[in-house]
Order: C-alpha cells, then sequence, then structure tokens
C-alpha cells in the first residue's frame, strides 16, 4: 500500500528521479518483508512434530524450528516487493491509459472462432493424448480422472452460469440441484421394486444396464423441478438477499439428505450404485461386455474413458444449449433481466417466468451432472454435497468471467487442474529444504490466485459479452468499460 | 383547482383520484388526470412533486393506494407491469434505463418481445428513420452510448412494441439543447405524422408546453393547473415558477 500513497520525488523526472525513488522503494520493501516475517514466523517457523522421548517409550508432542524456510520466503517477499516497486508501482511509471479490449478479450472474442474449435479437438483427443504420453492406457489412468473432474466442474460453471451469469440471480445453493441429480440416479437404480419390475418384464439384467441412461434426463427433470421450487420463494429477491435464501436452500438440501435416513440412508450414502454402461453394453469381463463384444481385450480403463466422453458429451450439449437459448426470446429476457429488472417489466416480460426458468434450466444441467458423479462414483452420500462445491462452481463462473462460456472453461481448468497439479509439486522441497509439503499450501496459493485475478480481472478472465446478433461487423468492448446493470 | 373534468368517450388514459404511497408518505394526494386520443399531453413540475411517481403508479409500480386508473375504458389499478405493457403502452422510464451491456440491436429487440416481432423489421426502419444515429451505433453496446444516444434509444425501444400510448419520463433530462429540440421534434413527427398520444413528464417546462396540445402542473403530490399547452405558457404562475431564468 504504501509504495501506492508514496509521494514522487519532487521535481524530478527521468534518470535522476529514478535514483531519488529507489530509497522510499526499498524502505517500502523492507516494511513487507518484516510484515511478512512478523506473520509467517511464528506461522510457518514452528512446526507441531510428534518427539519420540525415548526415556518411557512415549511420544510427545514438540516443537521444531524451521527459519530456512522463513527466511527464503520472507526473502522472496522483500525481492518481489523491491521489484514491483522499480517497476508496476513505480511513482515516475506513466500509466497506459486503456481504453479498448483487454488482451483477454481479445483472446475471447478475436481469437475466440479459432481457440474454441482447438480446444475442443483437445478435449476429444485427451484420453488418446494422455494414453499415448503416459505409455499405456492404465498409466493414464490419473490424467484420464483429472479430465472428468475438470469436464465435471466446467459443466457445473456452464449450468451455474446461466443463472448467476446470463439472468444475473446470484445462487449460493447450486450444490443442491447437484445433490438431487445424483440422488435421483442414487435412489432409481438401486431401487428394488423397479429392477424388479423391469426384471419381470424385460429380463434380468435390464435395470442395471439402463439405469444411467433412464434415469440422466428424470435427474435433469427432478432437478429442474427442484429448481422452480426454489426460484418461487425468492421471486421477489436480488443480490444479497436471495444469496442467503440460495445458501440455506442448499444446506436444507443436505441436512434432509442427512436425516431422512430411511429414505436416503442418511450420512452413510447409497453404495453399489450400477456402473455406467456402453447404452446397455455393460464394462465387465464377461462374455456379453464391451470389451468381448468389441473384440477389445478387456481393460477396466474402457469404462473411465466412456465417462469422460458422456461428461464431455453432457458438458457441450450444455454449452450449446446455452448458445442456442441466448438467441431466443427467452435468453435474451434473462440477460435483460440483468441489466435492469423494472426496465423488463415495463417492457412488457412477465419477470416471473423468465425468473424461474433460469432457475429450472441452471437446475436441470446441475441435475445432469449430479447424475453422472453418481455413476461416477458409484456411491453417495451428503459429504459430496456441502457448500465448498456451491462456493467452487461459483468462483469458476466468477472468474472466467460472468456470461462467458470459454472463461468458465477456462477457469474450471485453471481452478481445479490447478489443484491438482499443487499436488504434484514435490520438486519444491529442493528449494524450501525438506518437510516442505506443498499440498499444505494449497489452499493458499488458490486463494492467492482468485485475489490475483479479482484485482487485475475484476470482471474475469472474459469480461467481454459477445452479442447474440450482429448487422455488421463485430466491435469489443471491453466489460469494463460498461457499467453495471441497477440491482 | 384540480382538473374535474368528466371522462369524455375520446379519453384513452385516465387517472382519477390516484393516491400513491411510499411507505406513510403520500407521494400522490389524489390525482386526477386525462389523456385524449391522438393528444401530446405533458405534466410539468418541479423535483420531488411525484411525477415520476405518478407515471409509474400507472405502470402499478407502485400501486396506487386509492382511485382508479382507466385505459381505454379498461381498469389497469391492479394490472400487473408486464400485462399493462401487453396493451400497448410504452414507456421511457426516468434514467432511460437501458440494458448498459446489450448492444443498440438487442435492446431494440427487447423492445419488440410483447409486439411478437411479426414486424421487427418494419419497425426497426421506422425507429432508425427517427434516429439515425442508432442505426450508426447499431453494434454498440448501450451503455457506452452518449446521454443522447442512450435517450434516443430509451425512445427507440419504446416505440419497438407499436405502442398505441407513449409515456416518456423527463426525455430532456441532462442532455444538451440540440438533442433536447432533435428528441422534442422526433416526438411532434410521431404525433403528427403516426398520430401517436403521448403522455410526457417533464421538468423543462418551457419546451414541453410548446410542444403539447394540453399540460397539468403538479405540486407536492397535487395537480394545481390544468389547461392548453400554450395558454398554461402565458400563465404568470406557471412562468414565475418554472420559466423565468429557465428558458433555453
Amino acid at each position: 500500500m504504501a509504495a501506492q500513497i508514496a509521494e514522487p520525488a519532487a521535481g524530478g523526472t527521468g534518470a535522476p528521479a529514478r535514483a531519488d525513488s529507489f530509497g522510499p522503494a526499498l524502505k517500502d520493501a523492507l516494511i513487507a518483508g518484516l510484515v511478512t516475517l512478523g506473520l509467517l514466523g511464528p506461522l510457518v517457523g514452528f512446526h507441531a512434530v510428534v518427539k519420540d522421548e525415548g526415556m518411557n517409550g512415549q511420544a510427545a508432542l514438540g516443537l521444531d524450528y524451521r527459519p530456512g524456510l522463513v527466511a527464503i520466503m520472507v526473502g522472496i517477499v522483500f525481492a518481489g516487493r523491491l521489484l514491483l516497486n522499480l517497476t508496476v508501482w513505480s511513482p515516475n511509471r506513466v500509466v497506459a491509459t486503456r481504453s479498448g479490449p483487454t488482451v483477454f478479450d481479445r483472446i475471447g472474442t478475436t481469437l475466440g472462432p479459432a481457440i474454441k474449435p482447438a480446444l475442443l479437438a483437445f478435449a476429444v483427443g485427451f484420453p488418446f493424448l494422455a494414453a499415448f504420453l503416459m505409455g499405456g492406457l492404465n498409466e493414464s489412468r490419473y490424467l484420464v480422472d483429472v479430465g472428468i473432474l475438470i469436464l465435471t466442474y466446467v459443466m457445473l460453471g456452464w449450468g451455474l452460469n446461466i443463472v448467476v451469469g446470463l439472468a444475473g440471480l446470484l445462487d449460493l445453493g447450486y450444490v443442491a440441484f447437484y445433490a438431487v441429480g445424483a440422488y435421483t440416479y442414487a435412489l432409481l437404480a438401486t431401487s428394488a421394486p423397479i429392477n424388479d419390475f423391469f426384471a419381470g418384464l424385460l429380463g434380468a439384467t435390464f435395470w442395471a444396464n439402463w439405469a444411467f441412461w433412464i434415469c440422466l434426463p428424470l435427474a435433469g427433470v427432478f432437478a429442474g423441478l427442484w429448481g422452480m421450487i426454489l426460484g418461487f420463494p425468492v421471486l421477489r429477491l436480488r443480490g444479497d438477499y436471495l444469496a442467503i435464501v440460495t445458501l440455506a436452500f442448499g444446506e436444507i438440501i443436505r441436512l434432509v439428505l442427512i436425516n431422512w435416513v430411511d429414505f436416503t440412508g442418511g450420512g452413510a450414502g447409497i453404495a453399489s450404485i450400477p456402473r455406467a454402461t456402453f447404452f446397455g453394453i455393460p464394462f465387465n469381463a464377461s462374455e456379453d461386455g464391451f470389451a468381448a463384444r468389441f473384440g477389445l481385450d478387456f481393460n477396466p480403463m474402457h469404462r473411465i474413458v466412456f465417462l469422460y466422453f458422456v461428461i464431455l458429451a453432457l458438458a457441450l450439449v450444455t454449452a450449446f444449449a446455452t448458445v442456442r437459448l441466448r438467441k431466443l426470446p427467452v435468453g435474451r429476457a434473462w440477460e435483460a433481466l440483468r441489466e435492469d429488472e423494472i426496465a423488463c417489466r415495463s417492457l412488457g416480460i412477465n419477470t416471473t417466468n423468465v425468473k424461474l426458468s433460469a432457475f429450472a434450466t441452471g437446475a436441470m444441467f446441475g441435475g445432469f451432472a449430479g447424475c453422472f458423479f453418481a455413476v461416477r462414483a458409484g456411491f453417495v452420500s451428503p459429504e459430496s454435497f456441502t457448500f465448498d462445491i456451491s462456493a467452487m462452481i461459483l468462483a469458476i463462473v466468477v472468474l472466467g468471467g460472468m456470461g462467458s462460456q470459454i472463461g468458465v472453461a477456462v477457469a474450471a481448468a485453471v481452478m481445479m487442474g490447478g489443484m491438482e497439479l499443487l499436488r504434484n509439486l514435490g520438486f519444491l522441497s529442493n528449494v524450501f529444504g525438506p518437510g516442505f509439503d506443498p499440498t499444505q499450501y494449497r489452499m493458499l496459493l488458490f486463494g492467492l490466485a482468485m485475489v490475483a485475478i479479482m484485482v487485475w480481472k475484476p470482471r474475469g478472465l472474459v469480461s467481454t459479452r459477445e452479442p447474440t446478433i450482429f448487422l455488421k461487423e463485430r466491435k469489443a468492448v471491453s466489460g469494463d468499460l460498461v457499467k453495471e446493470g441497477h440491482g | 383547482m384540480s382538473q374535474t373534468s368528466p371522462a369524455t368517450p375520446a379519453a384513452m388514459l385516465s387517472v382519477r383520484g390516484v393516491k400513491t404511497f411510499y411507505g406513510n408518505i403520500m407521494a400522490l394526494k389524489g390525482v386526477d388526470v386525462e389523456v385524449n386520443r391522438g393528444e401530446i399531453v405533458t405534466l410539468i413540475g418541479s423535483n420531488g412533486a411525484g411525477k415520476s411517481t405518478l407515471m409509474m403508479t400507472i405502470f402499478g409500480q407502485p400501486r396506487a393506494r386509492e382511485g382508479q386508473i382507466l385505459y381505454e375504458g379498461r381498469d389497469i389499478t391492479r394490472m400487473p407491469t408486464h400485462e399493462i405493457a401487453q396493451l400497448k403502452i410504452a414507456q421511457s422510464p426516468e434514467g432511460r434505463r437501458i440494458f448498459p451491456r446489450m448492444t443498440v440491436y438487442e435492446n431494440l429487440q427487447m423492445g419488440a418481445s410483447v409486439d411478437g416481432f411479426a414486424h421487427f423489421d418494419e419497425d426497426l426502419l421506422k425507429v432508425f428513420t427517427l434516429f439515425p444515429r442508432l442505426k450508426e451505433r447499431i453494434s454498440q453496446r448501450g451503455g457506452t452510448l452518449s446521454g443522447g444516444e442512450q435517450q434516443m434509444l430509451a425512445i427507440g425501444r419504446a416505440l419497438m412494441s407499436r405502442p398505441r400510448l407513449l409515456m416518456l419520463d423527463e426525455p430532456s433530462l441532462g442532455l444538451a439543447p440540440l438533442i433536447v429540440r432533435q428528441i422534442f421534434d422526433a416526438i411532434r413527427e410521431l404525433n403528427r405524422n403516426e398520430g401517436l398520444t403521448v403522455f410526457l413528464v417533464e421538468q423543462n417546462a418551457f419546451h414541453a408546453l410548446k410542444l403539447a396540445h394540453r399540460g397539468y402542473v403538479l405540486v407536492n403530490g397535487v395537480v394545481t393547473l390544468a389547461g392548453e399547452g400554450r395558454e398554461l405558457l402565458e400563465r404568470p404562475e406557471v412562468r414565475a415558477a418554472y420559466l423565468e431564468g429557465g428558458r433555453h
């Protein structure tokens, strides 16, 4: 902070002033270093360890000191601050005023047509690429799993984007619809009466093989219904108030799942949910299994790769539906609602229907994703549907740039992929000394990255809203330059 | 001195004894206003007189606690706002309220929602003939337009619904005199050529009364004067309160 309010050296421009500004910059960096020392000294410097006392053979808690690690971190802050003071935050620096779209906006709009097919091709080829790079299907399991995780969040992000990004309704309970979708599948697929009914009608294995494909649309429908149920009481609410009610709604669903033991299995959850099948053909080693039917050697990875393509297809359906809906009157009404509700009403738009349709559509895609989650994990419990998930999805939408499809996809990949990447930074212990565990700093770095994005790109990675209709040429105007709609 | 003439068959919109409250505060204390078919009627008054409140009350936001609002003989006092708009009453609200992140084209599309897009191209052409500036700005975001252009867009958006009654709330607010002239010329043109009925709420009494067939003066939630536009313009109390020093 001190650097920004530090006054420029009196009467100096050019080289002499640069020399003058070095002193304050150094002072500021020293202060920052001292603050870091004060903060990290106790936090990082002391490390609780279990020490073997030897005498009576009992373990006791002891303290370990890590001055080296603290010194390295303080050094990073000091050097970084000094560097920033002399460059970006330098009082002599002429701040370039920006009137056009930013770099990210240009990527979003001008390169958009080229980037989207490239990303799509990458997504389609990813499992094969992973198998090629890792040298085998089984070795690529981790990468494909990460891919599935990222795509699930891309889809959830796109679904929530309809509610938050397009209709401007801040929904903090999106995980509720994810849960509704997951439990719809879990409950229906493990239901004995339904299984018996179809066993008598279409063969013993029918329901186990087809449950997912029949329940997938049902999960969407149920979640959409719950979206409407949430929508009704909050019709008159906006902004903070809406956020609080939706937050409560998410918690209510989770608490009901925990406490209604007879129906949902309570905290123990529902296990042995039927696995996904290749449109009725199970992925197993039997004669009728996928591998045998297609003349392949049996490999459990077939199912994982298939799941990858299922979630990719579901995510693409979400994206395609959103793009189409935006061009229809209902989608345009969502966006107009976000901009100005009163103006909407005076233009003869029934805002009740518009809000309910936004909630229902967003919830429906959450339900699809939930159904997929249940079939992938084979197990659901209320613990999978905590507020963290809602917060994570919302963070993806906000960081990606509300309303921007490509931004949300990139944000999901960066956030989820980044979290996974941080798990694999073992080499950092070479820098910070042994005993340094990067996973412990995962959330810290993650939070830092989020703050950084919000400082530099307050409207998200892609803040340009793409018009749904063009007459002549596209004109990109940075979202930063356009004021927000009335709350 | 309130206007109490009986409702004539020609009355398109009649507001009868309307009282509107914000909490416990009475903003409109029994207002009677009539707008006949084919007329330009203006409502002038100073800040806080209740002009915009009357305009919004006609649209049901907030609702009148007492009194009646009739549109073509139909009681619309308790009707939901969007249904009122579907009766082909269009409004360019106070502060314009265009959609800032949507383009000019998209804003105009939103205006056509009521009409169902059947005459979209035709109406678009009409708006562009009236305000050629909007055509130049077609793919620009609403929020990046100048104040005058935003006002043109707000009026153009209202016209896209093919209204029978156009209600304008302070279209001259914060605009350069030249732009105000352009906008008022456009209103006059619409009234003359298309027979569009216009209800105009204004602080710019001089321009508004010159344009209007009839006018009302609203003071503290009560109509204190009513009459022909030119006639009101000559009244000493109007001149003293709204015109002296304010002519431009």
